[in-house]
C-alpha cells in the first residue's frame, strides 16, 4: 500500500480534499462555509478525475499536426465528465446561494442553528 | 425494432421539453400541458410495459448512433415500464388532489414554475428509471434534486425555505459520495455503461485484483443513495421537508423522490455490480441494521409527534426501513418483497398525505391533533380514506401493507442468521405503526370534538373525494390482487441480470 499512495499521491491529495470538504458541508453551521465546503468537495472529484485522465507524456486529443495514433493522446471521456460535474456543481452552488439570500434577508443570519431557534420561536 | 421501443426515449424527451414549454405559457395552458403530459407519459408506459410482457425481453435502446462501449443507452424491462407506469400514477393523483390547495398556499405567479419542476421532476425519475448509462444518472440525480428542492420551496415561508436548505445538504452529501464511488469504479472498470462494468467487475473478481477499491466504491454509492432516500441516521431534514411543503409536493417527495433513488440502487445491485457479488460483501449486513433501526426509531419519533403531517413524515423514515431491510437479507425474496414495498409505501403514503390535508381544512387550518378531533365527521371522504391509508400501514389484509408485510416475513424465513431479528423487529414496528395510525384514527372520529368547525360534504370537494376514492382502489387492488404484480417484479428482476 506505502509505495502505491507515493505514485498515486495526486489521487491520495483528492481523497484528503475531499474528505475536508465533506466534513464542511456536514459540520459547519455557517451557510456561506456549508457552501465553500460543497464546492472544496466537488472540486476534489474533478481533480480525481483528471488525475486518473492524465497519462504521462501525452496531448489532449485535437489532431492538429497530422498524429492519429492512438497512443499519442489521453482518453478525453474524463475531461467531458469533469466538464458536466462542473456545471452541475455550478448550478446546485447557484441554488444554495439563492437559498442562503432568502434566509438571510428573513432571519438576518447565516448560522442554520441560529435560524432553527429562531423557527422555533416563530412556532409555525 | 418495433415503434414502442422508442417510447422510453419519448416519455424522458417530452417531459423535459413540455417544462420549458410551460414557462410561458399562461397558467392555465401551463396546468393542461402539466396534466396531458403526465397522462400521455402513463399511457405510454402502460402500452411499453404490455409489449414487453409479449415478448418477454428486456431490450437496449442506442441514444445517437454508437455502439456499447462508447454510446449511451436506454434499457427497458418489465420492472423499469411498471415503476414508470406506477409513477405516472401516483404524480396525476397527487398533482389533482393537491391542486386547490396549490392555489392557497403558492403566490399566482408562481403556478407556471410549479409545473415546470413537476415536469422536470417527472422526466429525471423516468431518465433515472430507464438509464443504462452510471454518469447520466448521476446527472439526473442532480436535476432531480434541484427540482425537489424547488418543490419544497415554492410555498414560501420561513420554515420551508430552511427545510430546503437542509434538504439540498444532505442530498449534496449523498450526491458527492455517489460521484467519488463513480468516479472510482470508473476508474477501476474503464466503463460507465452498466452492463460493460458487470463484465469487467466479475473479472476483477475472478482475478482478486483491486478487491479494497471496489468494495470502497460500492459503499460509496451505497451510503450516498442511503442518505438521498433518507435511511434512518440522514432522515433529519425529512419531517420539515414533507410536513411543511405544499401538499402534493409532500405526497410527490415521499412515494417518488426516494424512491426513484432506490429504484437506482437496485439497478446498481443487480446491473452494475452483480447480485451474488454483492450479497457476498458485508454492505448488505450494514443496510439491514440500519434498516431495522429506521423501523423502530422512524416509528419511535412518529408517536412522539404532535403534529399529524409530521407525523406522516416520520413514518417514511420507517417504511424506508423496511426497504433496505429487504436490501440486507440478500435474498431473491428479499428483494420482491422490498420492490412491492417501494409500490405499496407509494400508494399508501400519497393517500395518506391527501387525506390528511382533508382532515386539516375542515379544523381550520390547524395539524395539532387536539384540533382534529372529530375531523371525520365533517369530512367524511377524506375521514374514510385517511382509515384506509393507516390500515393498509398498520398490515391489514386486503390491503396492500398487508401483502409487503407477509413477503418480508416470508423472505425472513428463508434467511439463516437474521430471521430472527428481522422477525421480531417487523413485529415490533408493526405494533408501534398500529399505536400511532390508530390513535389518529380514534381520534378524528371522537365524537368530543370542537363542532364549530365548517363540515364539508361531497359537493364541496368533488375532484379531492375521487382522487381519494382512486387512491384507495389502488392500495386494495395491490392488496387484493398481488400474486400477478409479485410476479411481474419476479419477472422484471430476472430481465436485470
Amino acid at each position: 500500500m506505502g509505495p502505491n499512495l507515493w505514485i498515486n499521491y495526486g489521487e491520495a491529495v483528492a481523497a484528503i480534499l475531499f474528505c475536508i470538504g465533506f466534513t464542511n458541508l456536514l459540520l459547519q453551521t455557517n451557510l456561506i462555509k456549508k457552501i465553500i465546503g460543497l464546492n472544496i468537495m466537488d472540486s476534489a472529484i474533478y481533480l480525481f478525475l483528471a488525475e486518473k485522465g492524465y497519462i504521462a507524456g501525452r496531448t489532449a486529443p485535437i489532431v492538429t499536426d497530422g498524429i492519429t495514433s492512438v497512443e499519442a493522446y489521453i482518453n478525453p471521456i474524463p475531461s467531458g465528465l469533469v466538464l458536466t460535474g462542473i456545471v452541475v456543481s455550478v448550478s446546485v452552488s447557484a441554488l444554495m446561494l439563492s437559498l442562503t439570500i432568502r434566509l438571510y434577508i428573513r432571519y438576518h443570519s447565516l448560522d442554520l442553528d441560529e435560524i432553527a431557534a429562531q423557527l422555533k420561536k416563530e412556532g409555525r | 425494432m418495433d415503434f414502442v421501443c422508442n417510447f422510453p426515449f419519448f416519455s424522458i424527451l417530452i417531459s423535459l421539453f413540455s417544462g420549458t414549454i410551460c414557462s410561458v405559457l399562461p397558467e392555465k395552458a401551463a396546468k393542461a400541458v402539466n396534466r396531458i403530459v403526465i397522462a400521455a407519459v402513463g399511457v405510454m408506459s402502460g402500452i411499453l410495459l404490455l409489449y414487453l410482457l409479449g415478448t418477454g425481453e428486456s431490450f437496449v435502446y442506442w441514444m445517437g448512433h454508437f455502439p456499447a462501449p462508447w454510446g449511451n443507452e436506454i434499457r427497458a424491462g418489465i420492472l423499469e415500464a411498471g415503476m414508470a407506469l406506477f409513477f405516472c400514477i401516483i404524480m396525476y393523483l397527487s398533482m389533482a388532489g393537491g391542486a386547490h390547495k396549490l392555489f392557497d398556499e403558492v403566490e399566482e405567479s408562481k403556478h407556471n414554475l410549479y409545473y415546470i419542476l413537476i415536469n422536470l421532476l417527472l422526466s429525471s425519475l423516468l431518465a433515472l428509471v430507464y438509464t443504462n448509462d452510471m454518469f447520466t444518472a448521476y446527472v439526473f440525480v442532480e436535476i432531480n434534486t434541484i427540482s425537489a428542492c424547488g418543490l419544497i420551496m415554492i410555498r414560501q415561508v420561513g420554515r420551508t425555505i430552511e427545510a430546503a436548505v437542509r434538504y439540498m445538504i444532505m442530498s449534496l452529501l449523498g450526491s458527492g459520495l455517489f460521484l467519488f464511488g463513480l468516479c472510482i469504479m470508473y476508474d477501476l472498470t474503464g466503463h460507465l455503461l452498466m452492463s460493460n462494468i458487470k463484465e469487467s467487475v466479475a473479472l476483477l473478481i475472478q482475478s482478486g485484483e483491486y478487491q479494497i477499491p471496489l468494495i470502497v466504491s460500492v459503499a460509496l454509492m451505497c451510503i450516498g443513495l442511503c442518505i438521498k432516500s433518507a435511511l434512518f441516521p440522514f432522515h433529519a431534514w425529512l419531517p420539515d421537508a414533507y410536513g411543511y411543503s405544499t401538499v402534493s409536493s409532500a405526497a410527490i417527495l415521499s412515494s417518488l423522490v426516494s424512491k426513484g433513488y432506490i429504484f437506482l440502487l437496485i439497478k446498481i445491485i443487480y446491473r452494475v455490480i452483480g447480485f451474488e457479488i454483492f450479497n457476498n460483501t458485508r454492505i448488505i449486513d450494514v443496510l439491514f441494521v440500519f434498516g431495522l433501526l429506521g423501523m423502530i426509531f422512524g416509528s419511535l419519533s412518529a408517536i412522539k409527534e404532535n403534529d399529524i403531517r409530521r407525523m406522516i413524515a416520520y413514518s417514511s423514515v420507517a417504511q424506508i426501513g423496511y426497504i433496505y431491510m429487504g436490501f440486507g437479507m440478500g435474498t431473491q425474496a428479499g428483494m420482491v418483497a422490498s420492490v412491492f414495498h417501494i409500490l405499496s409505501h407509494a400508494a399508501t403514503k400519497s393517500l395518506l398525505f391527501i387525506a390528511a390535508i382533508g382532515l386539516t381544512e375542515v379544523s381550520g387550518g390547524s395539524r395539532k391533533f387536539i384540533d382534529l378531533t372529530g375531523a371525520g365527521y365533517r369530512n367524511k371522504w377524506a375521514g374514510v380514506a385517511f382509515t384506509a391509508g393507516s390500515l393498509s400501514m398498520v398490515g391489514v389484509p386486503l390491503f396492500s401493507g398487508f401483502i409487503s408485510k407477509l413477503l418480508f416475513a416470508q423472505a425472513a424465513v428463508q434467511v439463516e442468521g437474521k430471521m430472527l431479528a428481522a422477525l421480531i423487529v417487523l413485529g415490533i414496528s408493526t405494533v408501534l405503526n398500529a399505536i400511532y395510525f390508530m390513535k389518529t384514527v380514534i381520534r378524528i372520529y371522537a365524537t368530543t370534538g370542537d363542532t364549530s368547525y365548517p363540515c364539508i360534504t361531497f359537493k364541496d370537494m368533488k375532484v379531492h373525494a375521487i382522487v381519494l376514492l382512486f387512491f384507495i382502489v389502488l392500495n386494495i387492488i395491490l392488496g387484493v390482487s398481488s400474486q400477478p404484480i409479485v410476479n411481474m417484479i419476479e419477472q422484471g428482476l430476472a430481465m436485470f441480470a
